[in-house]
């Protein structure tokens, strides 16, 4: 447990020192989501309609931009081989470094959404449910990506390969996510649709690792 | 001691002792002889007691190098109390760099912070491949001790190397010879 605390603590002091995996996902988030009104112009109605689901996919969008980095700055520099000869199972490493991702990016892009949705005038009873259907969403966001990150390591370039991977199995995250916010604005119920966003975050907590930590091992080959 | 030509095997023999590459056929084990009596451990462990020093330094370049250490020793260590992190800074001459961001130093200064890590955890294998890459004449000598004492200590190394190093007792594997007499 020392172990993979240890890890957890490098990954933040990282995250907060080079800081530009964070900029570039909170950079991102911020331009797309300022672009969208200036595209479609000022409706007010049309805008507050559509602004839970265009900050979700934004998210996702600028969740996948800090994805690569989750292995390939450790593969890189040779970190990986060296964490693989820990009494940590890889298991384990890939559990800490899919955390420290959510911790460092996952919950500063939720947080980062209600700000946002004033640009989009999100009806105003939205934003609890939203923030709390990306705060209970992103662990997926995270660990699911993390599968994707380890499949492309050793690809050059593997960025876009990763989207593609990726971005279908966002599918039920932003359904649940989008129904838990359309609950709220009358159409079903919301609990429901966030005890399942939940349950898909649990699930993906506990056997991405497993999809994540496989592909590792043959990556490292 | 594993010495050959370039591609004769060596970085794949040491990679596959260290767990990362499945054997073809067979098994890398490790017993650990206590008075007579032999414990034999599964290939799998054998990443779990090992350290593996490759081509790549494993070093953070915003972490000082004093942090890279502390991680590695909190990481790798697991509370056995291995060797102090300064005193290991000492012994590879960079208690001078400890507070600076590892990505300032130098090539065969990274090489010995890489190398450093073998002092912080104690694990009774060591693997190295080619360790004297971009080291100078005095830390490869360094190393050479420090490598003198694990083995006093029991331990065991397994090296791939172009440079010869004054280690005892040492016994010596070639690998890409084509003579009868060739134990690979």
């Amino acid at each position: 447990m020392t172990a993979f605390f240890a890890l957890l603590k490098r990954d933040l002091l990282l995250a907060v020192r080079q800081g530009g995996a964070l900029g570039t996902a909170l950079g991102f988030y911020m331009l797309v989501v300022t672009l969208l009104p200036l595209g479609l112009g000022a409706d007010m109605n049309l805008l507050s309609r559509i602004a839970p689901g265009v900050l979700w996919i934004a998210l996702l969008l600028a969740a996948l931009l800090s994805l690569g980095r989750i292995f390939s700055s450790d593969y890189e520099d040779g970190t990986l081989d060296i964490l693989a000869t820990g009494t940590l199972p890889m298991e384990l490493v890939v559990t800490s470094k899919s955390l420290a991702h959510w911790l460092s990016t996952g919950i500063p892009l939720a947080l980062m959404a209600p700000i946002l949705g004033l640009l989009l005038n999100l009806d105003l009873d939205a934003y609890p449910v939203l923030v709390a259907t990306m705060l209970l969403g992103t662990p997926a966001v995270s660990f699911i990506g993390a599968v994707g990150a380890a499949l492309t390591l050793r690809t050059y370039r593997g960025g876009l390969l990763i989207a593609l991977l990726v971005l279908p199995l966002y599918v039920p995250t932003l359904i649940f996510g989008m129904a838990a916010v359309n609950g709220l604005l009358g159409v079903s119920g919301t609990s429901s649709a966030l005890l399942i966003l939940g349950a898909l975050s649990l699930a993906s907590v506990v056997l991405c690792p497993l999809a994540a930590a496989a592909a590792l091992r043959l990556q490292m080959q | 001691m594993l010495i050959g030509p370039n591609g004769s095997g060596k970085s794949t023999l040491l990679r596959t002792l260290a767990g990362y590459i499945r054997p073809a056929e067979g098994h890398v084990r490790w017993c650990r002889q206590t008075a007579g009596e032999k414990e034999i451990s599964e290939s799998s462990e054998v990443s779990e007691v090992c350290h593996f020093v490759g081509h790549l330094d494993g070093i953070k370049t915003h972490l000082t190098a004093f942090e890279n250490l502390q991680f590695w020793s909190e990481y790798l260590g697991a509370g056995d109390g291995g060797a102090d992190i300064e005193a290991a800074l000492e012994r590879f001459s960079l208690d001078a760099l400890a507070t600076i961001p590892a990505g300032y130093l130098s090539a065969g200064q990274k090489r010995r912070l890489g190398l450093a890590r073998l002092l912080v955890a104690p694990r009774p294998i060591w693997l190295l491949d080619e360790p004297t890459v971009s080291l100078d004449a005095a830390s490869t000598d360094v190393l050479a001790g420090v490598i003198n004492e694990h083995l006093k200590g029991g331990g065991i190394t397994v090296a791939a190397t172009h440079i010869p190093m004054h280690i005892e007792p040492l016994a010596t594997l070639r690998l890409g010879v084509v003579a009868p007499e060739a134990t690979a």
